[in-house]
């Protein structure tokens, strides 16, 4: 056998091959190249940055919090005056952000859940209508849901005077007549293009008995809870805890409002000539934004739901019926459990996206964080400071967000081997 | 003895009957689709209720009692409002988008420059649908045609100021034109940007690693306005004095960046589908890395994610919305900005228009995604369980 030693590879080739090929000194080269750059890179715009503020005379830094900010807010949920300080109107403008995310994510699953399921039902006429809608808000930018509903909807409604009263109609209007009645129950709410006036609860002496009355359901409801739980687990026998916790909540406020002689009062928006009186006057910038992403953001929680709910294979239904389930606990105890798998780590996705999506607030003049940021960044100038502001905000409530939906998940997950 | 034999068999088969009524025709189908339970009936009534409720007052407000063509408001307003229509009339103000449809495509582009707009669009169409037939030939010089020919004939026909073209600034750009710049230039810069983003956060290099790893979270982290306030406040204040940026240019920059890190997380998802054997069966073959995530991982990974990947560019293409946020007008903001017009200021007028730009947008927004399950479906080389 002719054997040609360069052939044979061995401790010589190696010696002889350069440094450059050897992976890891490539690795360390290249992350010491990007390192340099990045430094580079972020010096130059440090420097540039500072040139730019000394040129303008800004004075960086976050002094000018305690300044008095000098601008009104249209809604507030904390005492605020013109007199107040960029501090308290950041904290406005937080609050409003979290009230308009947190109530609309609570209506934006309700929705979503509904149309997703419907998505799925035998009729055929409920499948329809529930694909058109999702079709259509899946396919439309948000900000022009928002403009819809501000320029288009709230916006055409009648001046005071002539609000409208909302109810249930007990008839609706056809090109062949009126079916049913010609009224409506109402609920003492208006709605005109100065917003939605509803009734407002006023809490007279001895209220303080409905609240306990409240904690106390809640807490017994988990104490019910647990202990259904732990009797489950040794003897196998059920007990309806959902009807007992809805009776607890609700039976126990119920039982001290009358324990305490009944005392809360309704304020009712009462219609004057040019205004409409009492109540509370919800806004049409937030009635916008609200109702824009709710129905926007129910479009893809509609498919997420109907994902997850075709992602449980057919035979674990099966396997159920095979056992002898019935119906109903099938869909309780097997098919949604494992559905909610599938579907949480989108869902968190999406509530953050809506949350996010609540920035476009800017566009019609809610007073949201970023729009108030805009506000302070055109009086003070304070640009790098404000978007600092939003990003750190932003980035707190995403990762908050998603450390408890983490958290939540893995609860919710199957121990698998 | 013999008893009575009461056996029968039948000699002769039994002509096919048809099901009763009840299994068959419109009776089956609608007793199976609207009416097979109580609570089925239940809803069925509610259906009705809803589309008799909605679907007649939307058709009359949109055709019949609609205004195709008009000189100005008074077609779309009522006499008490200063129109002609009778007291009572609602119906779409389709005259003041036809009026006005040329501003909502061009924005404020000078008029006599308008055909180059038009030849733009033209190459752009001819060179894009052969690209979407999976059958049309020279796919690769049609691609490298639209990536890279595209984008350079559109800056110089569309921006202007050479060969003889009369300089068009783009403050001056609007309409579908802006959105359509925007997301094109989106598109093409965040697909590969956002490759590389997801091949660096997946890199065994740790610096690397966490340089996209932060990127990605912080920009995943916040809304797209704050992204394009960076860009249209921030920008110029990292910049020497004196360099300055052309505003369509940092709205740019702003959507691309975003969109460059959702489409990062998308591809991600992508490589971490790909099943180990992959990678190590092409180390064994002696592949480098980049010859082993372009020749072997990448074509998987990619055709893995295009739901998500198409669902990223409907995401972006609707964003584009947000430029408006920072004084642009796209298609949206054109028709936002047109409300204030004093000859077409009527009720209806918003309505009208918003109603045209959200049509545009769903058209464009329902294409990708049908396209997209097309494609899904053509590629399904049936691994996936």
């Amino acid at each position: 056998m002719a054997t040609d030693s360069t052939h044979l590879p061995g401790p010589a080739a190696t010696s002889r091959s350069s440094a450059l090929n050897n992976p890891q000194v490539r690795s360390i080269i290249a992350q010491v190249v990007l390192v340099v750059l990045l430094a580079l890179f972020i010096w130059w715009i440090v420097g540039n940055t500072t040139d730019n503020l000394r040129r303008q005379n800004i004075a960086s830094g976050f002094g000018f919090l305690d300044a008095r900010a000098g601008f009104d807010v249209a809604q507030s949920l904390i005492p605020y005056g013109s007199n107040s300080l960029y501090r308290q109107a950041f904290l406005v403008g937080l609050l409003n952000t979290l009230l308009v995310a947190v109530t609309g994510i609570i209506t934006a699953s309700i929705i979503g859940f509904l149309v997703g399921v419907g998505r799925l039902s035998r009729n055929w006429l409920i499948r329809q209508i529930c694909m058109v809608y999702v079709e259509v808000f899946r396919n439309i930018p948000p900000l022009l849901v928002i403009f819809f509903i501000y320029l288009g909807v709230l916006s055409a409604l009648p001046g005071a005077r002539d609000s409208l009263e909302v109810g249930i109609p007990l008839g609706i209007q056809t090109p062949f007549g009126l079916i049913g009645w010609d009224d409506t129950i109402g609920f003492n709410a208006w709605l005109n293009n100065r917003g939605f006036f509803i009734p407002r609860p006023v809490f007279n002496e001895g209220s303080w008995l409905i609240l306990a009355g409240l904690i106390a359901g809640l807490v017994m409801s988990v104490l019910v809870y647990r202990w259904a739980r732990a009797r489950q687990m040794a003897t196998g026998e059920q007990f309806p805890v959902l009807r007992t916790s809805i009776l607890l909540i609700l039976g126990l406020p119920l039982l001290a409002y009358f324990l305490a002689g009944m005392p809360v009062d309704v304020d009712v928006p009462v219609k004057g000539n040019f205004n409409l009186t009492g109540g509370v006057q919800v806004k049409p910038e937030f009635l916008s934004l609200y109702l824009a992403l709710s129905l926007y953001t129910a479009s893809f929680i509609a498919e997420i739901v109907r994902a997850g709910i075709l992602g449980v294979s057919r035979g674990q239904t099966e396997a159920a019926y095979a056992l002898g389930v019935r119906a109903g606990p099938t869909l309780r105890l097997i098919i949604i459990p494992q559905a909610m798998r599938i579907i949480i780590p989108p869902l968190t996705s999406q509530y953050l996206n809506l949350t996010k999506n609540s920035s476009l607030a800017v566009a019609i003049g809610y007073p949201d964080l970023v729009q108030i940021g805009q506000t302070a960044m055109n009086q003070s100038g304070q640009a790098i400071e404000v978007v600092a502001i939003w990003m750190v905000v932003y980035l707190t409530i995403s990762l908050t967000t998603s450390v408890f939906m983490n958290w939540f998940n893995n609860r919710m997950s199957l121990v698998e081997r | 003895m013999q008893e009575h034999d009461m056996t029968f068999v039948r000699a002769e088969m039994i002509n096919a009957q048809t099901a009763p009524v009840s299994e068959r025709g419109v009776l089956r189908w609608l007793r199976t689709n609207l009416l097979s339970t109580p609570l089925d009936i239940v809803l069925t009534v509610i259906g009705v209720l809803l589309v008799i409720a909605f679907v007649p007052p939307l058709l009359n407000w949109a055709f019949i009692d609609a205004q195709w063509t008009g000189p100005d408001r008074s077609v779309c307003a009522t006499i008490a409002q200063g129109g002609v229509q009778p007291e009572g009339w609602s119906g779409a103000c389709w005259a003041f988008v036809n009026s006005k449809f040329e501003q909502f495509m061009y924005g404020r582009y000078s008029f006599d420059e308008r055909w180059r707009v038009n030849l733009v669009a033209a190459i752009f169409v001819l060179l894009f649908i052969p690209l979407l037939m999976p059958n049309a030939p020279y796919k690769a010089l049609n691609a490298v045609l639209f990536f890279f020919g595209v984008p350079v004939i559109a800056f110089f026909l569309l921006v202007g100021g050479y060969f003889g073209l009369p300089y068009v600034p783009t403050q001056q750009w609007g309409g579908l034109l802006v959105t359509l710049v925007i997301s094109f230039v989106g598109i093409a810069v965040s697909l590969p940007m956002g490759i590389v983003l997801a091949l660096g956060r997946r890199s065994k290099m740790p610096i690397v690693k966490m340089v996209c790893v932060v990127f990605i979270e912080i920009v995943r982290g916040v809304p797209l306005v704050t992204v394009l306030f960076m860009a249209s406040v921030m920008l110029p204040l990292f910049l020497p004095a004196g360099m300055t940026f052309d505003r369509l240019l940092r709205a740019l920059v702003g959507v691309a960046l975003f969109a460059s890190a959702y489409m990062a997380e998308v591809i991600r998802g992508g490589l971490q589908a790909i099943p180990k054997g992959q990678y190590e069966g092409a180390d064994s073959l002696g592949l480098g890395y980049w010859q082993k995530m372009i020749l072997i991982v990448l074509p998987q990974a990619l055709k893995l994610v295009i739901p998500g990947i198409v669902n990223t560019f409907i995401g972006l293409f609707k964003d584009t919305s947000l430029v408006y946020i920072i004084g642009m007008f796209d298609l949206l903001g054109i028709v936002r900005q047109n409300f204030s017009d004093a000859t077409w200021a009527s009720p209806q007028t918003p309505m009208s228009g918003l109603i045209f730009a959200g049509f545009v947008f769903w058209i464009f927004c329902f294409g990708m995604s049908r396209y997209s399950i097309y494609m899904e479906r053509r590629l399904d080389t049936g691994h996936s369980r």
